[in-house]
């Protein structure tokens, strides 16, 4: 059995030896996998390779068969996904999760206070529910950074799938997450709104210090990204380094391209 | 051993029967994607136009037969996917749950209308002679109804298995319940498939309805929505999938039921019980242990991506400058109302607005739970009963009266709400629903009848010392102050939650449960919190109609009720306060403008079809068809004061153009382009 490579501050993500099978057929076979404080990680591979799954187990979506995830030195497995999302895990999804029914100003208070646990039912029957104005600013500047200020009053449900996407991503970043769970955070965006959006990543874990785990498939726009890349095949990882090594390697070149040169 | 048999043997037709119900219904669904409430009310259309072909019309059994059966109910069910399903094949679970609420509640209505509620006594057998015994099995007689029943059974179970499994048709089915688009994709003509599947299942409940009329020695509709509870449960047990278990576990269901009734006291309590009892009790089992019920309304069709999102409510579509016109109106005609009722309004007409408020109260209920929560309750009538008829005891044993009865009455409904979020905490869609109904029922069988300590019919007069003598006095006022009181703090209640952090993390829980708790909303607790505010509503609306009724019956709370409320609801808009209000001013009043037609019309039952035939349009309208009238004209109104750019202006503030966006998102339902406008 491997074990999870040390940092020196000690990573902020562990999984060790995670699997999840459905029926007979292993989405997630024994993977480790860490990412340290404020690093920034790509997870790639081909469709079916397992990364999704992963993120679902990381996120208490899924119940992994066996194995160990922490936060931060903390268990997470006995953790529910609220839990796990209010101890600073944010994600965005591979199939856009919006909430039709709101603007997307509403999407960012939500989360605010979802994260914060700071939305009581007392407070809606005395009339106090209306967004503070430090609720406020930490979404407008949530919203300027990603972009998205001009649509901050439409619902999204009047937002096409690039917008709706930066809704995602604008929704987990206002809660300040210390790990931020992308999963193919570019899909339906053009050229210059994922470059857009690789520049706010990488100002983000910068300036604020937050973790990112990307699953990507624009691979130009997760060497723009990441410190490091982790590669993913038919559920386990063949491939763990720098980005431009890592790529380089004839393991991943055959499991992406299907070629050995 | 004998013994046993004596008691198990007469219990497989009726078993055979549930089987029958349960395959139709697992049929229907897996080929569909549609649980069919309806099936009960197309199995006593074949059933009644048999029995009238064969006694009425004097046609040989087999003429009667084959129209009524092999003509009729496949041409019902072919019916009812084209003019309904088909059009909602890619609406959400609960749209079309309501949808076929719609009809469970509408169809016996219209069948009211059209040949009246008398009962037909001794209906006919289709194959032997019921009155012939052909053989004895472990001393018990068989006769013509027992065997037809149950080679009837064991034919159409083996032809199905046949046809799902063996054929290339069957394996088409299989694949149209998982995706029709995909089908689709692959060259197959979905529509075809899935009109057969409902042809074929329409044929079922023709069969069983032909087959049990015969064994209850007379054809009521009361029997056929039994024989569907029966049928829930045995579906419920095979997770709707596999189609011996269903069949399976409604043959034990009858043999279990004959079995414990031979064994049990005879006249006691559990023995009387039993019979209406064990279904639910069994549903109800079901829905707690099988873990495959929760799985139920996962989005299963890999296509399901591509669908728009939903529209937005037509509230926040409105221009600004309409709210300034609008809210002023409201004000005035709510003014209007409250010095009409304190001054010149007719006592008729003050005693049907007063119900209004009533029934607008216990509306506000299917508001939180639906509109807010997005899952559909069958139990609000009943959770109304459950603050009734507390009150009714409080005031009863400890003397405090209705109206504080009525709090303790809201606390327990509510508590009540809490046990059945509990123990629903992993349902949604059509598993909530069951649930819901398996809880309405066990109450209607088991619990009010107990609180009477009577005869289920019978209830309890509201004694003069319970109330101040002003509310039951119907030359007075006070009562409307009452009710319009409770209904002002209930609807304030509702908008303050609706538009605080509640409201917010209950939307989200509608967009995305995924998103929602991804990002740190507990479900569960919303879940309860949700429930909670609508039992103690409901709770509250309860005991305004008993005060008002000036009477405790289970009859006024019964589950029946509960699915007519929540198809009233939803024509007029769950989303809303302004839906529930509409909704129970709409009732009553129709209601009591019903009462200036002649009876033969129809009466009541006429109330309860209107209402049904605009739920019909749930699917193509979530927010309701009156409220999406009500968008309409106000587009219209906008466009014509204040020209056509300024509502759809977007911009900081300012509303974006969404009218594209709506036309779209009903695309493949009941919408025509025009109705986009």
């Amino acid at each position: 059995m491997r074990t999870v490579p040390d940092r020196p501050d000690g990573p902020l993500l562990t999984v060790a030896g995670v699997s999840k099978t459905f029926g007979g057929i292993a989405a997630v076979s024994d993977v480790h996998l860490a990412v340290a404080r404020g690093e920034s990680v790509g997870l790639v591979g081909p469709n079916g390779a397992g990364k999704t799954t992963l993120f679902n187990c990381i996120c208490g979506q899924l119940r992994p068969d066996g194995g160990r995830i922490e936060l931060d030195g903390e268990d997470l497995l006995d953790l529910s996904t609220y839990r796990r999302a209010r101890r600073g895990l944010g994600r965005t999804y591979q199939r856009i999760e919006v909430f039709p029914d709101m603007t997307v100003r509403d999407h960012l208070v939500v989360a605010l206070r979802a994260r914060w646990r700071s939305g009581r039912l007392w407070r809606d029957l005395c009339n106090l529910a209306r967004p503070t104005a430090a609720e406020r600013d930490q979404v407008d500047t949530v919203l300027g950074l990603v972009g998205i200020d001009d649509r901050a009053d439409s619902p999204v449900s009047a937002l096409g799938l690039g917008s709706c996407r930066l809704v995602e991503l604008a929704r987990a970043l206002v809660t300040d997450p210390v790990l931020l769970l992308a999963d193919e955070p570019s899909s339906g965006l053009d050229v210059r709104e994922t470059d857009d959006l690789a520049q706010v990543l990488r100002s983000l874990q910068r300036e604020r210090g937050m973790a990112v785990l990307l699953v990507e498939h624009d691979l130009d726009m997760v060497g723009g990204v990441v410190d490091r890349a982790v590669v993913m095949d038919l559920g386990t990882v063949i491939a763990e380094g720098p980005f431009d090594e890592v790529m380089a390697t004839p393991a991943v070149r055959r499991a992406y391209l299907g070629v050995d040169t | 051993m004998e013994h046993f048999l004596g008691f198990a043997v007469p219990g497989i037709p009726y078993g055979c029967t549930y089987a029958i119900v349960a395959v139709g219904l697992v049929l229907n669904y897996q080929a569909t994607g549609v649980f069919n409430f309806a099936y009960g009310a197309q199995a006593y259309i074949s059933a009644y136009c048999f029995t009238r072909l064969v006694q009425g019309a004097g046609l040989p059994t087999g003429v009667a037969f084959l129209l009524s059966v092999v003509v009729l109910a496949p041409l019902f069910g072919l019916a009812l996917d084209r003019f309904l399903f088909s059009k909602i094949a890619a609406a959400n679970t609960t749209a079309k749950l309501v949808t076929g609420i719609s009809l469970f509640v509408g169809i016996p209505a219209v069948l009211s209308v059209l040949f009246g509620n008398a009962n037909i006594y001794n209906p006919p057998s289709i194959l032997f002679n019921p009155n012939t015994v052909y053989f004895r099995l472990a001393g018990t007689p068989v006769n013509g109804i027992d065997l037809t029943t149950v080679l009837a059974t064991v034919v159409v179970l083996v032809a199905l298995v046949v046809l799902l499994r063996l054929t290339n048709l069957g394996l088409q089915m299989r694949g149209a319940v998982e995706s029709r688009r995909l089908i689709e994709l692959d060259g197959v003509n979905a529509g075809r498939v899935v009109a057969v599947a409902w042809a074929v299942s329409g044929f079922m409940a023709g069969l069983a309805g032909v087959l049990l009329a015969p064994i209850y020695g007379q054809l009521q509709f009361s029997d056929y929505t039994a024989l569907m509870v029966a049928a829930f449960a045995a579906a419920a047990w095979a997770v709707l999938r596999s189609l011996v278990a269903a069949a399976a576990v409604g043959v034990a269901m009858g043999v279990v039921t004959t079995t414990l009734q031979g064994y049990l006291p005879v006249n006691s309590l559990w023995s009387s019980a039993l019979f209406t009892s064990l279904p639910f009790i069994v549903l109800l089992v079901a829905l707690l242990v099988v873990p495959g019920l929760r799985r139920l309304d996962r989005a299963k069709d890999p296509l399901a991506s591509v669908d728009p999102p939903t529209p937005p409510s037509a509230a926040s579509l409105r221009a600004p400058q309409m709210d300034r016109i609008i809210r002023p109106l409201w004000y005035l005609l709510l003014v209007a109302f409250v010095i009409s009722m304190l001054t010149w309004l007719p006592t008729t007409w003050e005693n049907v607005f007063n119900a209004g408020l009533v029934f607008s109260t216990i509306f506000l209920s299917i508001t939180l739970i639906t509109g807010m929560g997005g899952q559909l309750s069958l139990a609000q009538a009943t959770l109304a009963g459950v603050g009734a008829f507390t009150a009714a005891q409080v005031a009863t044993h400890l003397g405090l009266g209705l109206l504080v009865g009525g709090l303790v009455g809201s606390v327990t409904a509510a508590l009540v709400a809490v046990v059945l979020a509990v123990a629903s905490v992993r349902l949604r869609g059509l598993g909530l629903a069951l649930m819901t109904l398996a809880a309405a029922l066990f109450f209607d069988n088991t619990v009010f009848p107990q609180l009477l300590g009577s005869a289920a019919g019978q209830s309890i007069d509201v004694r003069t010392s319970w109330v101040p003598s002003l509310l039951l006095n119907p030359d007075g006022h006070a009562f409307f102050v009452l009710a319009f009181a409770v209904l002002l703090v209930c609807v304030a209640t509702v908008q303050l939650v609706k538009r605080g952090t509640t409201g917010r993390f209950l939307a989200a829980m509608r967009g995305s449960e995924t998103a929602a708790s991804g990002m740190g909303i507990n479900l569960t607790w919303q879940h309860l919190v949700v429930f909670a505010l609508a039992g103690a509503v409901a709770g509250l609306g309860g005991t305004l109609q008993v005060i008002q009724q000036q009477a405790v019956s289970p009859a006024l709370f019964n589950y029946e009720l509960s699915l007519v409320y929540v198809v009233i609801v939803v024509t007029t808009g769950a989303g809303t306060v302004e839906g529930a209000l509409q909704a129970g001013f709409g009732f009553v009043v129709l209601q009591q403008l019903l009462t200036y037609v002649p009876a033969r019309l129809g009466g009541d039952s006429l109330v309860v079809v209107f209402f049904a035939f605009g739920a019909l349009t749930y699917a193509a309208h979530p927010e309701g068809i009156l409220e999406f009238q009500k968008r309409r004209w106000t587009a219209r109104f906008e466009r014509l004061f204040f020209g056509p750019e300024t509502p759809a202006t977007p911009g900081p503030g300012g509303r974006a153009p969404l009218a594209p966006a709506v036309a779209s998102t009903t695309d493949g339902a009941l919408s025509s382009g025009a109705d986009s406008a």
